[in-house]
């Protein structure tokens, strides 16, 4: 039976209380103690301790979303997203990636060139009659499963090589200077939702923000890290710190929930490295999510935008940010649009990163039961704030039948619209 | 080990989802809420209708397989630890709240559902669910039953068994019965309902409870008092009472909870305060602000030299978030957090603080004591580390002797956490020689031969008591 190296102290510090059980998506899906953030710990626990071999909870691992909805429901601090990194990296050593998958996450994902050639690539696909045959023969469902043939229908229009192309430099802030800021464009973001960074920049430069896109920056590592790729995430953070440390940026700047969370943990993820911890430290002290700092920043001038709206929380921006009232206070700021709290925002949607891929069946699940909450809300926009939720909102419309009557927008975007339409 | 055959029919019984045989899955039902004690059960079943549990029964009545039962798994005294293999029957499935009626002012549950899903249930209608135990989120209501579970409520509204009218269960040979009814007077033989009530899935598996409602408060004030020494929190205790005031809530910290709290969350506690108290009334508006006012007074009298009242849900949850953060706080200080539930007649708190700090001290174990002094229930909370055996056995001479001194103060070794695995090598304390004979042989024609939650409540072997000299 293989003995694995296990965070000790962090897995002992679970009391078995069972105060994460409410809080867990799995788990009141599923009904069983081992979908469970109690479970899980109590299973890696066994690992370390020699009774369960580490292949006997893989599956088991693999079914948690990582929403860290259990965090802030634990009386004793668990430091749950650790305990499940470490566990999946320790899975990852005896279980390896498939290899498409250790092929996208180093080359695609995990490079500045490979996040732009996706881009390209992507445009490419869905112009040249690509898509069109991929569909026909139903490759992607073939090649990746059901989920990620749902994720590849929800993927927006991409946008062309010369637009992305035409953005690269500093944007000079509306009126007086009041801050410098490094964008964070992410991965996905960047190659899925390109315009919503463009939409955030343009808010923050209207703010008074100097905006600058960092160059040398790629993805945050979550992706990498949640799979148990732990060397991985560890290169894309050393990357990253070092391409925006030079800058003098007053704060680093992400329109994604889940990449945030990443960037600021870093500290925790390079707190063994001497040559790294103060620096990693410094940079994760300066993140912010984009909805954050412009509620701190604010009011922005906005324009009508009549209509009823509703918010999903991000996981990891609620659980690990925990950047909860700042989306919703910008939302009920929008004038002539009237915003409905959505019943269970702060659960979990099922994207989960690559989770609604990977576990497609689950996360319908999930899925479909936050949609009966977005029909009875009555909300024609749902306002999201991390690319995952967003794609996965756009599959859940379809799902249920509503996407004549709901669309899906970033907040970043539903915010640069108001913008646009004030009468000056 | 459970014949590959019999498996398969108990497998038919539920259905192949819901019967678990891997090693993870059996793992992950191997522990409670208890710290240090873990057995693996051979097979989890997870029934979702009485028939289903009435067929399991009578499958593992003729096989003669322990049956260990349980909801959610958050009890502390290792009731719900699979002691002898067997069969791990675990219930949250059962899950629906069948009926709530308005007339009779009762709710029909199943055992699975979650207690603080009924609250929300109840209040929606203006109703009102007293008992709630501190895990109230996870726990079910089947396990507050069978645990008679109390909570913060307890002074004014009691405790489960208090609430519980009539019942359907499972005997041991399989056969269902009910017993009780929504007659508010029942004296139809022996009270099978309350026998049942506290008897930790010993003598029967419970499937339907009925539990009576009250009308939902009208209102909520709320008061902290901080003391300068243990006694004149004790005396402000007493003389609440003795002024014919029963408040909803009379919480205590000492002052190495305080501590912990302030250290954790930093809300301004008065951290040379020896007590604080957290005290809330309910009731008619007027009512409410007339007695909190008075409290307030009686504070001030007996010694307190900081009360503050709160008139706002806003300031009330401030208040509160001092003694939720007591578990949080300590829970973080070390790997092992122990928290027992002995219990003294309301008059003896004083004097049972002053024991656990002088034992704690004896024993040198790092012991906070919190808990409910309204009812005399107290929470000494061992903070400790499972991996320092020395540590660990002066913990457990320490909470015998903290069992001893409060029997000899007139109190119980458990309030409302029940006997289990952890607390049966006291239990003849309590209850001496005959009490244990008589509730053996309550248990003998209950379940003949012995297959309802196995090693629970009767201990092999009776701690021998420690005399400590005075």
């Amino acid at each position: 039976m293989s003995r694995v190296e296990l965070p000790e102290d962090l897995l002992l510090s679970c009391m078995r209380c069972g105060f994460c059980l409410p809080a867990c998506p799995t788990y009141r899906e599923m009904e069983v103690e081992s979908a469970s953030p109690r479970g899980r710990i109590a299973l890696l626990r066994a690992v370390m301790d020699g009774d369960l071999d580490l292949l006997d909870i893989g599956s088991k691992l693999d079914a948690c979303l990582g929403c860290r909805a259990c965090e802030p429901a634990c009386p004793a601090g668990v430091q749950y997203g650790a305990i499940l990194e470490q566990g999946r990296a320790a899975l990852a050593a005896v279980r390896p990636n498939p290899w498409p998958v250790r092929f996208a996450y180093r080359y695609l994902l995990g490079s500045p060139l490979g996040i732009r050639l996706a881009g390209w690539g992507l445009w490419l696909y869905q112009r040249f009659g690509l898509r069109w045959l991929a569909r026909r023969l139903r490759l992607v469902e073939r090649l990746g499963g059901k989920g990620l043939a749902a994720m590849e229908r929800a993927v927006p229009e991409a946008v062309s090589p010369w637009r992305r192309a035409s953005w690269a430099r500093p944007l000079p802030p509306t009126g007086e200077p009041r801050l410098k800021v490094g964008f964070f464009t992410g991965c996905v973001a960047e190659i899925l939702f390109f315009e919503t960074n463009r939409s955030a920049i343009e808010v923050l430069t209207h703010l008074g923000c100097e905006v600058a896109l960092v160059p040398g920056q790629g993805c945050c590592g979550a992706v990498h890290g949640h799979a148990g790729e732990h060397d991985l995430a560890v290169a894309q953070a050393k990357r990253n710190i070092a391409a925006f440390e030079q800058g003098g940026y007053d704060y680093i700047v992400n329109t994604a929930g889940g990449c945030g969370a990443a960037l600021n943990e870093y500290g925790r993820l390079l707190a063994g490295d001497p040559t790294w911890a103060d620096r990693a430290n410094r940079f994760a002290a300066a993140c912010r999510d984009f909805a954050e700092l412009v509620d701190a920043l604010g009011p922005i001038p906005l324009g009508a935008l009549p209509g009823r709206i509703t918010y999903q929380d991000s996981c990891h921006l609620r659980n690990v940010q925990k950047v909860a009232q700042p989306p919703r206070n910008l939302l009920k700021a929008i004038p002539g649009a009237e915003y409905v709290e959505l019943p269970e925002a702060d659960r979990c949607c099922g994207a989960a990163g690559t989770y609604a891929i990977t576990q497609a069946l689950l996360s319908d699940q999930i899925l479909d039961r936050k949609m009966t909450h977005v029909a009875t809300s009555g909300a024609a926009t749902i306002v999201v704030a991390n690319p995952p939720c967003h794609l996965e909102m756009i599959e859940g419309i379809e799902r249920a039948g509503l996407a004549d009557r709901v669309q899906v927008k970033h907040i970043a975007d539903l915010l640069a619209e108001a913008m646009r339409n004030r009468v000056c | 080990m459970i014949a590959s055959d019999v498996v398969d029919q108990l497998r038919e019984i539920v259905g192949a989802d819901w019967a678990l045989t891997s090693p993870a899955d059996l793992l992950s039902y191997s522990y409670s809420a208890t710290p240090l004690y873990q057995r693996l059960p051979e097979l989890v079943l997870l029934p979702r209708t009485t028939a289903e549990v009435a067929a399991i029964m009578k499958v593992a009545h003729a096989n003669r397989i322990g049956v260990h039962t349980r909801g959610s798994g958050t009890n502390l005294s290792a009731g719900t630890v699979p002691v002898a293999g067997g069969i791990v029957l675990a219930l949250h499935r059962m899950s629906s709240i069948k009926e709530i009626d308005q007339e009779n002012l009762t709710a029909t549950v199943e055992p699975g559902v979650i207690t603080a899903r009924l609250h929300q249930a109840v209040e929606a209608l203006g109703l009102f669910y007293p008992p709630d135990p501190g895990s109230m989120n996870t726990s079910t209501l089947g396990g507050n039953m069978a645990e008679t579970s109390g909570g913060l409520r307890g002074l004014k509204y009691g405790v489960t068994k208090d609430y519980v009218m009539a019942v359907e269960a499972v005997t041991a040979d399989g056969r269902i019965f009910r017993a009780g009814g929504k007659n508010m007077k029942d004296v139809a033989g022996y009270d099978l309902v309350k026998l049942l009530c506290g008897s930790e899935g010993t003598l029967a598996i419970i499937t339907e409870i009925t539990l009576k409602l009250l009308p939902l408060p009208e209102a909520k004030r709320t008061a902290l008092a901080a003391f300068p020494d243990m006694e004149s929190a004790a005396r402000t205790v007493s003389r609440i009472i003795r002024e014919k005031i029963i408040p909803c809530t009379l919480e205590f910290m000492d002052n190495g909870t305080i501590r912990a709290v302030e250290a954790f969350s930093q809300i301004g506690l008065p951290v040379d305060a020896e007590a604080l108290l957290l005290i809330q009334q309910d009731g008619p508006l007027m009512l409410c602000e007339r007695d909190i006012e008075r409290i307030g007074a009686i504070c001030r009298e007996e010694g307190a030299f900081a009360v503050r009242l709160a008139s706002d849900p806003a300031e009330e949850a401030a208040l509160l978030a001092a003694r939720r953060g007591a578990i949080p706080a300590l829970a973080r200080r070390k790997p092992t957090t122990i928290l027992e539930d002995a219990t003294v007649p309301r008059s003896q708190i004083a004097p049972m603080v002053a024991e656990i700090q002088r034992i704690a001290a004896k024993y040198r174990v790092d012991i906070c004591t919190f808990g409910h002094a309204g009812d005399g229930n107290l929470h000494p909370t061992c903070m400790t580390d499972e991996r320092d055996k020395e540590e660990l056995h002066r913990v457990e001479q320490a909470f015998a002797e903290i069992y001893e001194a409060a029997l000899r103060l007139g109190g119980t070794i458990t309030g409302e956490h029940g006997v289990g695995e952890s607390k049966s090598p006291y239990l003849e304390w309590k209850v001496g020689p005959v009490g244990i004979d008589l509730m053996k042989a309550v248990k003998q024609a209950f379940d003949p031969l012995g297959i309802l939650n196995p090693g629970k409540i009767f201990a092999k072997e009776t701690r021998k008591r420690v005399v400590v000299r005075t």
